[in-house]
């Protein structure tokens, strides 16, 4: 085929659609070979690490929330778990119980959001969800139904969904109200069925085959599916406590985007919803497990398209975990063996460094605090920044098994496809631009700044 | 202005074009369509979207009725950007906390500039950022604003059904300290020694934090009138060190005038001027 020889082909997405924030694909293709292909993040930095710096502690869970409107609950627990490990606060067992619900209702309306608002429709042939209610109306109201059952339950603990309110340094302001407890169990006992019949539609969408090699993070935790706590592990058997993660995962910045790189002992790396499950098999409730398996799919999969499924499955066990912790703090609260939901805390100078799993991923943050409580330096690694340079491999790969001769319009659905399986927070990836520079033998921290083009 | 929009005449479809666009912001104002459920949908049946990227409508440089922005403007193409949206729009939603003071990365107006600037011009690039998180309305005008951090689903479907009816939405003057009183909240300021911004803030929220046991931290901003003095001599009376206090206006709405001059006045009767 001497014209696929010598044939050009320059993609351009300016403004990618259905992901959270701003980015761009750059893709160029030349005598089918890809000459250059790269995600460019253009979404401004705001600086939050810095402008963190001579906070108190205790103001720490309303302003990183901040940082991101999807996953603010991700923000405010890691947050305040590292903090309160440095204060020696252990808030005891309802807090953990109902900081365990909230993460839990994030996790479902995240990933319902994202299975249905954004990447469905890539598999359903339409290009928004107001389309998809017209090819799947029962699956797009059950979905959204879903989503909004993760809203409530964050609402009932935090007032609200996005930027909730009840999580305070040491536990919560105030105990959640019994009666709107007892309408969530009902309302979870519903869902559970929903979210098993969500696996499974989700498991026959029409996905690629597509498997790769890659190296997958996640927490795991001694008996539990990780979400507020757990060592960081890897497909290539590292199993770290968080504090060490830096030993072995190098940030760097390139010049398309306005978020840091990062690379695992020097490859690139996948964190989030498949990762996740992936190293924590075996920590899936039976339930959960036994939905999966009767899906058929193969697991733990290399196919990055399975990334709806497992967030799917995700959205199983957190229901299903939902409903138990629910149930456990209503017959508690019945038989007035209630806990506190808050300890008091002394500030300690020190290091707290934490990793939780937000719905896209590993997200692991580090303080540097004074004997007063305040910042004196921050540090934050969001699971969207560590994801691209993953991402990029994966285009590569994935586009070439695709067939670059393929049309131009048929390569950038691909890509934009791909993409949107890592369901990449933009917003999140970006607020933490930082280069280290070395200057009269001080280290100074610099900020800087973004290039943007504007999508609209 | 009676009726403040309506489709253009010439189109004659009758549907409103409606766009949501992103500026520097954390996405989550936008979540109040996006978490809409069944009322997206519905408006979607209601209206044209002609730009709603995360909702996977890329439209193009058509005409807009309204148009919903949220973020603030904090780099130099985002400047660019909001004046051409500007130009081909009818009436400009500012939505959201960062839209309408600058939000909480307005903050970064305190930063010590001059530490890093020098380093930063070695590689101009990466130095297309503005000194300040601006609110839409320094830069272009602004036809409504909706405050709050975030906007919430009912405040957003509320604003829509006003305007899909040809009317601007009401505006309620309230501070979060009347609606907890209206609402039967027992005050944390006076129970439990919390220091609460609700005095000083606009409702919204519904008094979300005095009831779930904790201080207003003003995620609606000011209200008129503000009387930021005797709310500060209150704090300062309950212990709080003029630096907290300070801290307690640098919050949501740091850049918002009433507590920008706020946390001026307590950072001087501390002796640490911010910025």
């Amino acid at each position: 085929m001497s014209d696929a020889d010598s044939r050009r082909i320059r993609i351009r997405v300016p403004a990618l659609t259905r992901v959270e924030g701003e980015g761009a694909l750059e893709l160029d293709l030349r005598a089918g070979r890809i000459e250059s292909l790269r995600l460019r993040i253009y979404e401004p930095p705001r600086y939050f690490e810095k402008f963190l710096e001579g906070r108190q502690a205790r103001e720490l869970p309303d302003l990183v929330a901040r940082i991101c409107g999807i996953c603010p609950v991700a923000y405010q627990m890691t947050a305040v778990h590292g903090v309160e490990r440095l204060f020696g606060c252990d808030p005891g067992p309802r807090v953990r119980r109902l900081r365990r619900l909230l993460y839990c209702g994030e996790w479902i309306e995240s990933h319902a959001l994202h299975i249905h608002l954004l990447a469905a429709p890539d598999f359903l042939g339409v290009t928004s969800v107001a389309e998809l209610a017209r090819v799947a109306p029962d699956e797009t109201r059950r979905g959204l139904a879903l989503q909004q059952l993760g809203n409530r339950i964050i609402e009932v603990l935090g007032g609200r969904s996005v930027h909730p309110v009840g999580v305070i340094l040491g536990g919560f302001g105030h105990a959640p109200d019994p009666g709107a407890m007892t309408a969530l169990a009902a309302e979870l006992e519903t869902a559970a069925e929903q979210a098993r019949e969500l696996v499974a539609w989700c498991a026959g969408l029409p996905l690629p085959e597509d498997a790769q090699d890659f190296v997958t993070v996640a927490l795991r935790h001694p008996a539990e599916y990780p979400m507020n706590e757990g060592r960081i592990c890897s497909s290539s058997g590292l199993d770290l406590d968080p504090t060490g993660f830096t030993e072995h995962v190098e940030e760097f910045q390139v010049p398309h985007s306005t978020a840091l790189h990062a690379l695992l002992d020097g490859r690139p790396y996948l964190v989030g919803p498949l990762a996740r499950l992936n190293l924590n098999l075996d920590r899936l409730h039976p339930e959960a497990r036994a939905a999966l398996e009767a899906t058929g799919l193969p697991w733990p999969s290399r196919n990055m398209f399975h990334s709806i499924v497992a967030r799917a499955v995700e959205i199983h066990q957190a229901v299903l975990e939902a409903r138990e912790l629910v149930l456990e703090d209503c017959a508690r609260t019945g038989n007035g063996e209630a806990d506190g939901v808050y300890r008091q805390w002394r500030p300690r100078a020190g290091v707290a460094v934490w990793a939780t799993e937000a719905p896209r991923g590993v997200l692991w943050h580090r303080y540097e605090l004074d004997g007063h409580g305040r910042v004196v330096t921050a540090r934050i690694v969001p699971p969207t920044a560590q994801n691209q340079a993953r991402i990029e491999e994966d285009l590569r790969t994935s586009l070439t098994a695709f067939g670059l001769d393929r049309e131009p319009a048929e390569l950038r659905q691909r890509a934009e496809t791909v993409i949107r399986n890592y369901d990449p927070c933009i917003s999140c990836a970006t607020h933490f631009l930082r280069l280290d520079l070395e200057r009269d033998g001080e280290r100074i921290r610099v900020l800087a700044g973004a290039r943007a083009p504007g999508g609209g | 202005m009676s009726s403040p929009v309506e489709p253009a005449p010439e189109r004659g479809t009758g549907r409103l074009r409606l766009a949501v666009y992103k500026f520097s912001s954390c996405d989550g104002c936008q979540l109040a369509l996006l978490n809409a459920g069944q009322a997206l949908l519905t408006l979607s049946e209601l209206v044209e979207w002609v730009w709603f990227a995360e909702a996977g409508i890329e439209g193009d440089d058509r005409e807009v009725d309204v148009a919903f922005v949220e973020g603030s403007v904090s780099t130099p193409a985002e400047r660019e950007r909001i004046r051409r949206i500007r130009q081909r729009t009818r009436l400009l939603v500012a939505m959201g906390a960062c839209a309408t003071s600058g939000g909480l990365q307005a903050l970064r107006r305190l930063g010590r500039v001059e530490d890093w600037t020098a380093a930063v011009y070695a590689r101009p690039q990466y130095i297309q950022s503005l000194h300040r998180a601006h609110p839409l309305a320094d830069e272009v005008e602004v036809d409504l604003e909706l405050w709050g951090c975030p906007v919430d689903t009912a405040q957003m479907l509320a604003a829509v059904r006003s305007l899909l009816s040809g009317v601007l939405p009401v505006h309620s003057p309230d501070a979060v300290c009347l609606e907890c009183k209206r609402r039967q909240g027992v005050c944390v300021m006076v129970t439990r020694g919390e220091p609460c911004m609700g005095p000083l803030t606009h409702t919204g929220c519904g008094a979300l934090c005095p009831r779930f046991g904790r201080g207003c931290y003003g995620c609606y901003g000011p209200v008129d009138h503000a009387n930021t003095d005797a709310v500060a001599r209150r704090f300062a009376a309950m212990g709080l060190l003029p630096e907290q206090i300070r801290d307690g206006f640098l919050g949501i709405h740091n850049q918002a005038p009433a507590f920008a001059a706020a946390a001026d006045a307590a950072g001087e009767h501390g002796g640490e001027t911010p910025g």
